[in-house]
């Protein structure tokens, strides 16, 4: 809808796309226009009409990155069976192939919409806006958008989500975030997953792992945890209930929660719309830091 | 490898600025990008005449620029340069920093030739 209807061409733009505007010419005499926009402006444009579909429904959007097997849809099996009716789950799923992880999800009792991306290493805004069209967010408090398995691309791309959660299993890397730095530097909140195989693999060290994660100039919490033993589920389940509250009381006071880092484009967009949400840079562990 | 997502994007948008301005031909295409925007120019640059052909942008000439990663402390105020997965501060070593440059992923400017 937003690639056709012209809205983006805005009062805070139009200066610069108008034929009589700031039009400068070059020294051969071409046209140059002045653009600062983001790379990915359509995206950026349809990750905003997803925020706020989200806004409407009060639903608060996480998008969840890690590496492939690293424990995501076995994290949200656990967290459903967890949190009961009390806290309403909806779950959008990325994969290349097959409805596995969504029939996971749905036999947990929770509606699930499984995107499947063919050869697309990545969810994109438009990807999650047709699988929006599959959900019925009435009554949902939560989406977790269960992004590809993939520690690079993911990150490039908002969905119009609240939070990044990125999982880290004991069985990677504990350099995994400074080798995948753009993806780390992303997260509003680490998971060390699989913690119950931290003492079997020596070669893990989670202290090292929140250091590297530190280096990125990241005070984020960190929560260890395993969904096989239960292990620091607890500070997980209270992130997700001191989040979920924050986003309320955001969404009563008119403001919108964003990723930590996001992309120049995604501010500059926002800026350009005056009937944007307010937008907000607070953080959220200043809540929570004690439980990390 | 969503360089050509990407570049998909860049064409998208210029294509919609020279319409704008009943353009012939698409000259140049500057964009600037930092080491930490996920994006790599050189991928940017093979995916680009691919996802150009075809359109008012086909002929048009790709400028990429490179931003220097700078973080900025928020203990000592000194501005240094930093690398991609160390953005601590290069002065006193803290790591409550903010990143000043290197994220970009900007479409700058679109020459025209009108």
């Amino acid at each position: 809808m937003c690639d056709t209807c012209g809205c983006n061409i805005t009062p805070g733009n139009k200066h610069l796309v108008e034929a009589d505007g700031k039009l400068a010419k070059t020294e051969d005499g071409k046209a140059a226009v002045d653009v600062l926009h983001s790379l990915l402006h359509e995206n950026d444009h349809q990750a905003l009409h997803n925020r706020e579909h989200f806004a409407r429904h009060k639903v608060l959007a996480i998008n969840l990155m890690s590496s492939p097997g690293s424990g995501k849809t076995t994290l949200l099996e656990k967290t459903i069976q967890n949190l009961g009716d009390s806290i309403k789950i909806a779950v959008i799923e990325g994969d290349l192939e097959t409805e596995n992880d969504a029939d996971r999800i749905r036999n947990q009792g929770a509606p699930a919409v499984q995107i499947t991306t063919g050869s697309a290493c990545h969810l994109d805004a438009h990807m999650v806006h047709d699988g929006l069209h599959q959900l019925d967010l009435t009554d949902v408090d939560i989406l977790f958008i269960e992004n590809v398995g993939n520690l690079v691309c993911p990150a490039s791309f908002d969905l119009g989500h609240h939070l990044n959660v990125t999982l880290l299993s004991s069985t990677e890397g504990d350099d995994k975030p400074s080798k995948y730095p753009v993806m780390f530097r992303a997260a509003d909140l680490m998971l060390i997953t699989k913690s119950d195989l931290l003492q079997y693999l020596d070669d893990f060290d989670p202290k090292a792992a929140e250091a590297n994660f530190r280096k990125l100039a990241k005070d984020n919490p960190v929560i260890e945890l395993s969904a096989k033993t239960d292990d620091g589920f607890d500070n997980w389940i209270s992130w997700l209930k001191d989040t979920l509250a924050l986003h309320h009381e955001k969404l009563s006071n008119g403001e919108t929660m964003r990723p930590a880092i996001q992309a120049d484009g995604v501010e500059l967009h926002a800026h350009q719309h005056s009937h944007s949400h307010a937008h907000s840079h607070d953080h959220i562990h200043d809540h929570i830091h004690n439980k990390a | 490898m969503h360089e050509l997502a990407i570049c998909q994007d860049i064409i998208a948008q210029v294509e919609q600025i020279a319409a704008q301005h009943r353009a012939v031909a698409v000259h140049r295409i500057q964009l600037d990008i930092g080491p930490l925007s996920g994006v790599e120019a050189p991928l940017l640059e093979a995916a680009f005449p691919i996802a150009c052909a075809g359109s008012v942008a086909e002929n048009a000439e790709l400028k990429i620029e490179i931003s220097p990663i700078v973080v900025s402390c928020r203990s000592c105020n000194e501005k240094t340069a930093a690398s991609a997965n160390d953005l601590t501060c290069k002065k006193c070593g803290n790591w409550h920093t903010d990143l000043v440059s290197g994220d970009e992923m900007i479409l700058k400017r679109v020459e025209l030739d009108t």
